[in-house]
């Protein structure tokens, strides 16, 4: 194990950053919280996640994929694709760094696969950060995930003196070797995990319960009247699918400048009236079945297909930005309660 | 409060006044309150709750449950009253089909001020006085309710419920010095170099994820222009960043004159964007040319911009009050 002095941060920052692009969470003028590429003077943010998630470094919200030029008769392909420089992201928490692995199986492992994402993974190295103070909100355990363990290629703990590092990959050991870092005992950040486990075992949502959900619910569920009044008051914004560090869905879309077309791919959300929209029609016609769509794949039918691993991570983004405070933990209770 | 209101939502649907009942539903906490429809007494006294965080206005559920067969019972706030007149002046609403139950209301709480005061991890909350006593897993904290307030609150612009069928508590009066407009005075200080630079950085952390739009009771197109593929412009996230910049100035020039001001769309924003200053700029610009104005304050007032009269600021005004191009 490593570690620095947490006085010296900004020397670590440095070091990273002078030889790769480093993001780092950092709040905003309203104290917005997002992962930005590191610059003398910026202070981590204290919060515990980002307003979005760290899917953001890999899969952004937008992304032009080729340009069409045309002139006369003749249509100019251009490939939009640039090449990627490696990068190293800095804070990720547990449930982001599991979200990763939710969304490598399908764009990084499963056919056909998705070069821009697999450039950006193959390209990054990822340092997490230990949860010293988890939310009311967070319920990563009931996903076997521990914020006191969290993954990624180094993971990070910090006390109120020091940031401790320990690399679980090829990529992380090469990061760490270059740093200006002491070395530590092995046991350094077992002080740290135990307090943050004090804390795991308060949280109101630790007990939270998934047995009704997972691989071939699908018929058990499907019909379930709760989901008419669970999908009652939703308006139907995307906050949920945004916000989301598993959502994953996207659109390809033309920007028709005139003489020359923009061919991108945008974040989608189930949620929205055109999803999935084809010329014979809307397949889920009102908003019941277009919420029902969302916690189904996130809880069954991803589960499927991914040998019963559901697409959630428990970070709470939903629970604190819902407009009207529907999310994925009052499903699991509403539904999960009354099979 | 709370068990006054729960006593009438019962008594409503007893007496057969109403067929269900439009309220606040218990979530996980204390604070994570959703929008339900009750049906029996049953529901109402597991699961209804009136409380600080009763902050999400109403009145544009009403426009498809005022619709169903039977009538709704509603409870207004002050501020959700003026939605619920100018849903009424717009047809958007059937006025028959729904009780109005006005609530007397000394402002709601916003839990984003809450965790940005540095409370985390929050389970409990007790008012105590103006003093909120907030249980959270790393022991109790205070807060002043004033500073826990939603913005809207901060600045109320009104006590007063417009229309009800009856009021539980006192109907209270509007104040026009509410030093709503103080923000959008330092906007106008600001050179307009300054002032673009302020949106675009405002705008830029925009998702497009709707809910302004979606939770705006102003905004009650069956289908919006920006949910039509072939409009030529996007849902989601746009081509350009500058598209979205785009949406929320189109969208705060469609409500002109019909924004109550209710103050939602800041509300449910996920990257907190003080989106109701574009709204309140517009506000204060027709009151100043057209005299004092407020959407949903009566059934009888055209908006400004809907009506023409001879007395009207001509359009050369916008070389006057456009700041130095």
């Amino acid at each position: 194990m490593k570690k620095i002095s947490k006085a010296k941060i900004d020397e670590l920052f440095k070091a990273i950053s002078a030889k790769e692009t480093l993001y780092i969470p950092v709040d905003d003028s309203e104290g917005q919280a997002a992962f930005i590429p590191y610059a003398e003077g910026l202070k981590m943010s204290e919060d515990l996640n980002t307003v979005r998630s760290a899917k953001d470094l890999f899969f952004p919200q937008v992304e032009s994929l080729v340009n069409f030029k045309m002139d006369g008769k003749h249509i100019e392909i251009i490939d939009a694709a640039t090449e990627k420089k490696p990068f190293v992201i800095f804070g990720v928490r547990a449930c982001d760094a599991r979200s990763f692995d939710i969304l490598d199986r399908v764009f990084y492992y499963a056919e056909p696969k998705d070069s821009f994402y697999i450039e950006r993974r193959d390209k990054s190295t990822v340092v997490t950060l230990a949860c010293n103070a988890p939310e009311e909100t967070c319920f990563c355990g009931a996903f076997g995930i521990d914020p006191a363990e969290p993954a990624g290629d180094v993971s990070a703990w910090q006390d109120g003196e020091s940031f401790f590092f320990k690399a679980n990959t090829e990529k992380g050991e090469a990061l760490l070797a270059g740093l200006p870092l002491e070395d530590a005992a092995d046991d350094a950040a077992d002080k740290v995990k135990e307090d943050i486990r004090k804390i795991t075992a308060m949280l109101p949502l630790k007990d939270l319960d998934l047995s009704k959900f997972g691989p071939g619910k699908t018929q058990e569920l499907f019909n379930d009247p709760a989901w008419a009044t669970l999908s009652e008051s939703c308006l139907g914004c995307g906050t949920c699918t945004f916000v989301c560090p598993t959502c994953q869905c996207f659109d390809i879309r033309d920007f028709d400048g005139g003489k020359e077309i923009r061919r991108y791919r945008c974040w989608d959300s189930c949620m929205y009236s055109d999803f999935t929209q084809m010329s014979a029609g809307q397949p889920r016609p009102t908003q019941k079945e277009r919420f029902r769509q969302r916690f189904m794949h996130k809880l069954v039918y991803y589960p499927d297909m991914h040998e019963g691993l559901f697409s959630c991570v428990g970070c709470g983004r939903c629970l604190r930005k819902c407009p009207i405070h529907m999310n994925i933990v009052k499903v699991i209770k509403t539904i999960g309660e009354e099979k | 409060m709370q068990a006054v209101i729960k006593k009438k939502a019962i008594e409503l649907l007893e007496s057969g006044t109403v067929n269900r009942v439009l309220g606040w539903k218990a979530g996980e906490f204390f604070y994570d309150l959703t929008p339900a429809v009750f049906t029996t007494p049953e529901q109402i006294e597991k699961d209804f709750v009136y409380s600080v965080f009763s902050g999400a206005n109403m009145s544009k559920y009403l426009i498809d449950e005022s619709k169903k067969e039977g009538k709704v019972a509603a409870f207004i706030k002050p501020c959700d009253g003026y939605s619920f007149v100018q849903l009424q002046k717009e047809h958007r609403i059937v006025r028959e089909n729904i009780y109005a139950v006005g609530l007397a209301c000394d402002g709601m709480c916003d839990m984003r001020e809450i965790r940005e005061a540095g409370i985390k991890g929050v389970t409990s909350v007790e008012e105590d006085g103006e003093t909120l006593k907030i249980g959270t897993i790393y022991g109790e904290k205070t807060m002043a309710k004033k500073d826990a307030l939603l913005e809207r609150c901060v600045h109320c612009k009104s006590k007063k419920v417009v229309d009800c069928d009856e009021m539980i508590g006192e109907n209270g009066e509007e104040n026009r010095d509410c030093g709503r407009f103080d923000e959008v005075e330092k906007l106008e200080a600001m050179s307009p170099d300054e002032r673009f630079a302020f949106w675009r950085s405002q705008l830029s952390r925009c998702i497009r994820c709707n809910a302004c739009r979606e939770v705006c009771p102003a905004c009650s197109c069956v289908k919006c222009v920006f949910d039509n593929p072939n409009s030529g412009i996007a849902q989601k996230a746009a081509a350009s960043d500058f598209e979205e910049n785009n949406f929320h100035i189109i969208r705060a020039f469609h409500v002109a004159g019909r924004c109550t001001d209710c103050g939602e769309c800041s509300r449910v924003c996920p990257e907190h964007i003080p989106l109701h200053l574009l709204n309140r700029k517009f506000i204060k610009d027709m009151n100043e040319l057209y005299g004092f104005y407020q959407a949903g304050a009566d059934f009888e007032s055209k908006p400004p911009v809907m009506n023409y009269t001879t007395g009207d600021a001509e359009p050369s005004i916008v070389y006057a009050r456009g700041g130095d191009k």
